[in-house]
């Protein structure tokens, strides 16, 4: 279990924190019994393309909560990707419940080269005020870019100085890209940021708020939490500034993926005594179950949480035994960050479909938590067997392209964007559900069946593009094995 | 270059030159950057992977090791693997912050595959350095400089061939639809034409024959002249310049009128005058032809138009589209904001031409990088009657709460796909005007 420290203004990266890796290629069960035995040995590689940054991933738990402002401390490119989230905020805030979403506030300090000589400190004071004044916001977060980082700019010292002056928190995020090689590890500056400066000792605990740590999925847990007596705080996307503050007297906390919300869970039960569900996320019909009796049982609604279940079932069992039927044999292939690929091996293998390999991008072996129950890897495996090849692929495209080309399944399913194209270029049928809540529960195995049902029926358009699709890969690669670029064994 | 406080950026840092490669057929940039800086440039443009661009490009991922010891090793290693994996004509590797503040000698490197024959360029692209309208021109006379070289022994000047410098790829929305009818216009008098980037070129091959054009012709009010002084310098071809996107019949015919008396007087083109006005006189009539229905419309339509309008852009567009607007559509342009960042030596003459429009109108002109305070002057302005936004995505939302019309137009914008539109020359003028009214009618009932 790793030890949430607030007086550090750094939150350590996965790596050194958890242990987590970027390269492995093997069976699932060597990976959840090398991580059980202490035994997890990262793979570099020599040919690498284009990955994610910890600053995007920080600044998306930051800039769709309704009330703050995000700057971004380095160069203009370092925040070019940013539009995207304000694009989604108004695009979901419906789903949240917000009649007239806002426009997102996002700055850049647009540093120069004057600032990477002389230093960028006074550049952000001055970037703080100004911001302050425009947009009012209910707190600023600073995020860090490599620039930033390496000139050694006085970030937190700075936004201290402008917090005791404005009055409104200053939340400093320290995600340097070159950092960590996880990019995930942005999640966890983003939460230790808001744990340091935002997040407030409990006043009134209520016993009916349940804490969701999640990204932008549509609101289903009103209408399920409902029927067990609870109300759904979700964190930190549409929540705002004091919601985050009260989130410590929630009675639970509970993760739809743990690769996001594993610090921010950690820090609420270290700090406050929230505790956080250590199951895994509810996919599948085994951790539906699973989750929602832990869920019961922290919140003392064992009894509800029958009749929920019981109810689930009878509505939905019928049609995903139809599903099962239809989707027998097919064979899928998942690419996806960690703990939400976990959930669609489980939803995959659940609805009778094999899944011959998995392309997923770093492995945590366990999450702050250090509880092995929530080993989302490790259950979906003990619930449904073996996956063959599975590997992290730390989002190489390469990869990704020489396995569906050996494996050709009948469905690629895919969490993140630029990696279901090669899956169309190649004539197999691919789907990527935005919506993290979509294949939850009982009505996710039905919403996931349906949809991998009419994708893999629909394909006359991927065999058309495969006939066309420019290939840039050289024949030699794909004679080659995936994995012909990992090193051996530890760096 | 200093910094200083930027909301809703229309324009990316340096190593969004990225795509100015990507815009080259089967040519490959290679990053010495951090792990995020492919996946910014691509989450900025958005689908503008092209052939190996966004998850593709080969990068080095800059990690602390790297930060301390140095990337110079790593980065050998993915250019060796970038040869092994990837089939490419062209590589150009472009370095980021970190490799640029911590001190790799990539051009040592990058040397020593190009000694081996590699196709391969370096050109220094670090986001503090500049923004990508800058830095375009950096990636472009990196590519002259280190892989066209001198000319062909024995290849010669060709008569009336010329280099076309007209756009900053992607970072145009429409550069690939504006350089296919630049080319179609060019050729129409006479002209053969190196379009260098996009479908239309020739790829590799047809840069290789930038040294044997006979000029170079540049659309832009500032950014890519770096490149035609260059190659003034180097290959001593003179260059035409056109300081805005010739938009609609006026504009393109001035255009074409200007480039066919540059050509005969400063180069051995030999245009004949009676075929370029031919040409001329063809298109414009195609042109007006259109624009006489467009008129009926305009005159007839009884439910309520805009009459004016206000552009969030870069120097070419506000420029381009406030005189095709004014003159050929009657929209009067109102508070106009260049959002490029335009170096204060160009502004004077940008702020000319546009003042140059109209002899009875008056222009409120800024030059405002940050989008944010743009937004912040329409949000409080108040004009009469109905009112169009061209601008990003970004003003999606701004103009709703106007109740304006609204075009998107300009980067970043996830609300509009736009593959081979093109705004440029008379058939670009067309589609302006098909937009707009597209959007507006969109409206009704």
């Amino acid at each position: 279990m790793s030890a949430i420290n607030l007086k550090a203004n750094e939150v350590q990266i996965r790596e050194v924190r958890l242990g987590s890796i970027t390269g492995f290629s093997g069976k699932a069960s060597e990976l959840v019994g090398c991580a059980r035995k202490g035994k997890l040995g990262d793979r570099g590689r020599s040919f690498t393309q284009c990955l994610g940054c910890s600053t995007s991933n920080a600044a998306c738990t930051v800039i769709l909560i309704q009330d703050g402002a995000v700057i971004s401390h380095g160069p203009v490119g370092c925040s070019s990707c940013f539009h995207e989230f304000a694009f989604t905020y108004l695009v979901n805030g419906g789903n949240r419940g917000l009649d007239a979403p806002t426009q997102r506030r996002i700055f850049s300090t647009n540093l120069g080269e004057r600032e990477t000589v002389y230093g960028g400190n006074q550049i952000l004071a001055d970037s703080i005020r100004e911001v302050y004044a425009r947009t009012k916001a209910k707190a600023i977060f600073i995020v860090t870019t490599c620039a930033s980082g390496i000139i050694g700019d006085d970030v937190s010292g700075v936004a201290d100085e402008a917090e005791a002056e404005l009055g409104v928190p200053i939340v400093p995020i320290f995600c340097e890209g070159f950092r960590s090689k996880i990019w995930t590890s942005g999640f966890d500056a983003g939460y230790h940021g808001i744990a340091r400066k935002l997040i407030k000792p409990p006043v009134n605990k209520q016993p009916d708020l349940v804490n969701i740590v999640n990204f932008w999925g549509a609101d289903i847990f009103t209408e399920l939490f409902g029927r067990l007596g609870l109300r759904p705080n979700y964190l930190t996307p549409y929540s705002t500034v004091d919601q985050i503050a009260h989130s410590s007297e929630a009675v639970a906390t509970i993760q739809i993926c743990a690769t996001l919300g594993s610090y921010y869970g950690a820090a609420l039960e270290q700090l406050y005594g929230v505790p956080e569900i250590k199951v895994s996320a509810p996919y599948g019909i085994a951790q539906t179950d699973r989750w929602f009796r832990e869920l019961g049982r922290m919140t003392g609604k064992e009894k509800e949480v029958e009749v929920l279940l019981a109810e689930e079932a009878e509505r939905y069992l019928p049609r995903i035994a139809e599903l099962r039927e239809r989707l027998k044999g097919k064979k899928a292939h998942v690419t996806a960050g960690a703990s939400h690929g976990h959930a669609l091996i489980a939803i995959l293998r659940e609805l009778g479909l094999e899944v011959k390999g998995a392309s997923i991008f770093h492995h945590d072996p366990l999450y702050d938590n250090g509880a092995i129950s929530a080993d989302a890897l490790q259950n979906t495996v003990q619930d449904y067997g073996e996956v063959p090849r599975y590997s992290v692929c730390n989002k190489q495209e390469f990869e990704l392209v020489n396995v569906l080309n050996r494996e050709r399944p009948d469905i690629l399913l895919a969490r993140h964007g630029g990696m279901t194209l090669w899956g169309g270029k190649l004539g197999i049928p691919s789907l990527l559900i935005g919506d993290e809540h979509f294949g939850m529960g009982y009505k996710g195995l039905v919403n996931y069946g349906e949809k991998i049902l009419d994708t893999i029926e629909n394909d006359e358009f991927v065999k058309n593009l495969a006939r066309h699709a420019i290939n840039p890969y050289s024949s030699w690669w794909f004679k080659q094995a995936p994995d012909a670029f990992m090193k051996r064994g530890e760096e | 270059m200093s910094g200083g406080l930027i909301e809703q950026a229309r324009y990316t840092c340096a190593i969004g030159a990225m795509q100015t490669v990507v815009a080259i057929p089967k040519a490959l940039p290679i990053l010495h950057s951090g792990p995020g800086c492919g996946t910014m440039v691509a989450g900025f443009f958005e689908r503008a992977t092209g052939y190996a661009g966004g998850s593709t490009a080969p990068c080095t991922n800059f990690s602390e090791a790297e930060v301390v010891f140095g990337g110079e090793e790593r980065l050998k290693e993915v250019i060796e693997g970038s040869y092994s994996v990837l089939d490419s004509d062209l590589q150009v590797v472009l370095t980021g912050c970190t490799a640029d503040i911590v001190g790799d000698d990539t051009a040592r490197i990058v040397r020593e595959f190009r000694d081996r024959g590699k196709p391969i360029v370096h050109a220094e692209t670090a986001g503090f350095k500049s923004s990508n309208y800058v830095s375009h021109s950096v990636v472009v006379n990196a590519i002259v400089d280190q892989f066209v070289g001198s000319p062909e022994p024995g290849s010669d000047r060709i008569d009336g061939l010329v280099n076309v410098f007209a756009t900053v790829p992607y970072q145009d929305p429409f550069w690939k639809g504006n350089l296919s009818e630049l080319k179609r216009l060019l050729k129409g008098i006479g002209l053969k034409v190196n379009i260098l980037f996009g479908q239309e070129s020739g790829g590799v091959g047809e840069w290789k024959s930038i040294p044997n054009a006979s000029f170079n012709v540049l659309v832009s009010p500032w950014y890519g002249l770096e490149i035609v002084e260059h190659l003034k310098e180097k290959y001593g071809q003179p260059f035409f310049r056109f300081p805005y996107i010739p938009i609609g019949g006026n504009e393109t015919t001035r255009f074409l009128r200007d480039l066919a008396a540059f050509a005969n007087e400063s180069s051995r083109a030999e245009l004949d005058p009676v075929k370029v006005e031919a040409f001329i006189s063809r298109e414009e009539e195609a042109f007006y032809l259109e624009i006489q229905s467009l008129a009926s419309f305009l005159l007839e339509f009884r439910y309520g138009l805009p009459a004016w309008t206000q552009i969030l852009h870069d120097s070419s567009y506000v420029l381009g589209m406030s005189k095709f607007l004014l003159h050929e559509v009657g929209i009067v342009p109102k508070e106009l904001f260049v959002t490029d960042g335009v170096p204060e030596q160009y502004q004077g003459e940008i702020s000319a031409l546009l003042e140059a429009t109209s002899e009875k109108k008056s222009f409120t002109l800024s030059f405002e990088p940050d989008a944010g305070k743009a937004q912040e002057t329409i949000r409080t302005s108040s004009h009469n009657g109905r009112g169009l936004l061209i601008g990003s995505g970004w003003e999606k939302a701004l103009a709703r709460e106007k109740g304006m019309d609204y075009l998107s137009a300009a980067n970043p914008s996830p609300v509009r796909l736009v593959l081979t539109t093109g705004y440029l020359g008379y058939r670009g003028g067309l589609r302006l005007v098909e937009d707009i009214y597209d959007r507006v009618l969109a409206t009704y009932s």
